[in-house]
């Protein structure tokens, strides 16, 4: 009993680690355009933040949780001996949280993603057997990694092509984007409530029927667009900034946009990114309490929480300092371009995180923004960056993998 | 963690050419006040606004050197960099000829025969419309990034360009009078004045002649 306790309490000490890091961190990527191009002050985002990245994680992370927690593992491997997978996901958690705090001292680009994924599948092919790992369902996830910026980048062009044709391209852009900017707003709202009812809520006990949840969805985001559009009214032109086309103005517009599209990204990060904290943490949690392996052991909503907690803590702890900054540098990211790029990334983690699939929040917003780019709608994009962000998770993974295997025969040696 | 989402932005062309062509037509309007002083004869004023024209040109210059080192080819922008570049370069050009002519007229301390004084004045001004003009057209570069390159926003900025090129044509017409009126009272000056002052009329001209290069160049950015 009192080596439970041990594991439980250092398992939640870990994953509560990761959680801070990644409120402390990521979550500045979501709401960091929003606070530059000041549609939200940077008490709005911290608090717009932390009530969606909440919402991400208790409500919409409980797939990827399980991917985490026992889809990379073929945890039918540790049924006579449950105490390795503890073992295991304790190196991981710490492997994982190494390298980030290394790499973020630095200043290298790496994904939590790759870097608990990597540290799960280095532990078990290595410290168990090479069996051990699902490989179908790491083939599987590793794929994701590439389709997911992609996917994100197509979405985000077509988005993006469409606001210049029907906005930006028009005689009268103020007019026209008073006009559209309510759909969008729709769009954006009911694309992250509908995948959140379908594969979320079963989660936390809730069955609707398609119908219902089609037209729960349809409900909420046509609210949400009503209440924009009265705020978009409100919108007067500044005549000293403007120039003929009201671009100024035309922004502002799209600032209101804006405060939806970060609170969808900042739920779709909870979504996907809690995971990367809690499901080791939940492994050890239902194995130390249970004793058993079972692949049926269903997920505690509380545990989910527990994540999202931490990583409220870390954005209110640290999130000020790196969403100011952040926000100071993407400014070329307007309202118009931001909101592309975060509804196109957000809907694709969305997805992604329906399906179980731990993603890369960072790169699929890189792949976004890129797609916003190849639209002609930033000015200047700089490849190098770029190309190091991408390349960066070939290095994490050995590293995360390496690490976890050096954390895992080292608490095999000391755990009792 | 760390967050690079921040530095895959390069740092944006667009405001510092901007700028960069408000500093070079600041430069080119010096010349109303500094022919007027050489006119005049008022050497010491003359000179105090050579100075001015020498440090505004300094200034384009450097804010140039400055565009160029934050523009490396990794970049991935909705125009080519080398058009970009050469519309930099044919703004400065508008500054390198106002600091030219200042420089000639002052240190030969050139007298403008009064007889074409006021075609002469007349001609100066209408080259530094040139250059606003040129000012007034870059200066929706921000607003074509905005609207990419296509729709009203480009019609806006080709009305301004054509405005550019009216402008341009009525400086070769003023300088084609000029000549004539420095040709008809020539014979009564010195032939090395003379050949002097058929150079600052062509150096002067040259200040509309780029500022309708820009105009050129700010044309091949709206056909990419």
């Amino acid at each position: 009993m009192e080596a439970q306790i041990v594991y439980i309490g250092l398992a939640a000490v870990f994953g509560m680690y990761m959680a801070w890091g990644i409120g402390a961190n990521d979550t500045a990527n979501a709401m960091a355009t929003s606070v530059g191009s000041k549609a939200l002050t940077i008490k709005q985002a911290i608090l717009a933040a932390a009530v969606f990245e909440f919402l991400g994680a208790v409500l919409a992370g409980g797939e990827v949780t399980s991917t985490i927690r026992q889809g990379i593992v073929d945890v039918d491997r540790f049924a006579d001996r449950p105490e390795v997978l503890i073992y295991g996901m304790l190196a991981s958690l710490l492997a994982a949280g190494t390298w980030l705090l290394i790499a973020s001292k630095k200043g290298w680009p790496v994904s939590t993603t790759h870097s608990i994924v990597g540290a799960i599948v280095g532990f078990a092919a290595v410290g168990v057997g090479y069996d051990a790992v699902q490989w179908g369902q790491v083939g599987t996830i590793v794929m994701s990694w590439i389709i997911s910026p992609l996917t994100a980048g197509l979405i985000a062009y077509v988005i993006f092509a469409s606001v210049q044709r029907l906005i930006l391209r028009q005689p009268d852009p103020l007019a026209q984007a008073k006009r559209y900017v309510p759909y969008y707003i729709f769009l954006a709202a009911f694309t992250v409530t509908l995948v959140t009812i379908l594969k979320g809520l079963q989660h936390v006990g809730l069955n609707l029927s398609i119908a219902t949840s089609y037209l729960l969805a349809t409900g909420i985001a046509a609210s949400i667009a009503v209440v924009g559009a009265v705020a978009i009214q409100r919108i007067q032109p500044v005549r000293k900034i403007d120039k003929k086309q009201h671009f100024y103005t035309v922004e502002r517009v799209f600032g209101v946009l804006m405060i939806v599209t970060a609170c969808s990204m900042a739920f779709a990060h909870g979504s996907n990114d809690v995971a990367n904290a809690i499901g080791p943490l939940a492994a050890v949690i239902t194995v130390a309490q249970s004793g058993i392996v079972g692949n049926q052991s269903v997920l505690p909503v509380w545990v989910l929480m527990l994540g999202g907690i931490g990583i409220v803590v870390g954005l209110a702890t640290f999130g000020r300092h790196v969403i100011a900054t952040v926000g100071e540098k993407i400014t070329q990211l307007t309202p118009s371009r931001g909101f592309a790029a975060e509804l196109a990334a957000a809907t694709t983690i969305v997805i992604a995180s329906g399906t179980g699939l731990p993603v890369s929040t960072t790169h699929t917003l890189v792949g976004a923004i890129l797609g916003v780019g190849m639209a002609r709608g930033i000015a200047a994009i700089d490849l190098r960056v770029v190309g190091r962000i991408f390349a960066s998770w070939v290095i994490t993974i050995p590293v995360g993998a390496a690490l976890s295997i050096v954390f895992f025969y080292f608490f095999m040696a000391v755990l009792p | 963690m760390a967050n690079l989402l921040a530095n895959i932005f390069g740092s944006s062309p667009v405001m510092p050419l901007e700028k960069h062509v408000d500093i070079a037509y600041r430069c080119t309007r010096e010349l109303v006040g500094f022919f007027e002083a050489a006119i005049a004869g008022n050497w010491d004023q003359a000179k105090s606004i050579r100075d001015t024209i020498e440090e505004l040109e300094h200034e384009a210059d450097d804010l140039k050197k400055k565009i160029r080192l934050h523009l490396p080819k990794s970049l991935f922008m909705p125009v080519p960099r080398e058009d970009l570049l050469e519309l930099l370069l044919v703004q400065d050009k508008m500054a390198n000829r106002a600091k030219d002519v200042s420089g000639l007229v002052l240190g030969r301390k050139m007298r403008i025969p009064p007889e074409i004084a006021v075609r002469f004045l007349e001609f100066v001004q209408r080259c530094v419309d040139a250059a606003k003009q040129a000012r007034k057209s870059v200066r929706e570069l921000d607003e074509l990034f905005t609207a990419g390159f296509r729709g009203a926003e480009v019609s806006l900025v080709s009305s301004m360009i054509e405005e550019l090129d009216r402008i341009e044509t009525d400086t070769d017409d003023l300088q084609a009078e000029l000549r004539a009126a420095l040709y008809a009272v020539e014979s009564s000056l010195q032939p090395v004045n003379v050949m002097f002052l058929y150079r600052i009329i062509e150096l002067t001209g040259e200040i509309a002649d780029m500022a309708e290069r820009v105009g050129r160049r700010l044309e091949l950015l709206l056909s990419h």
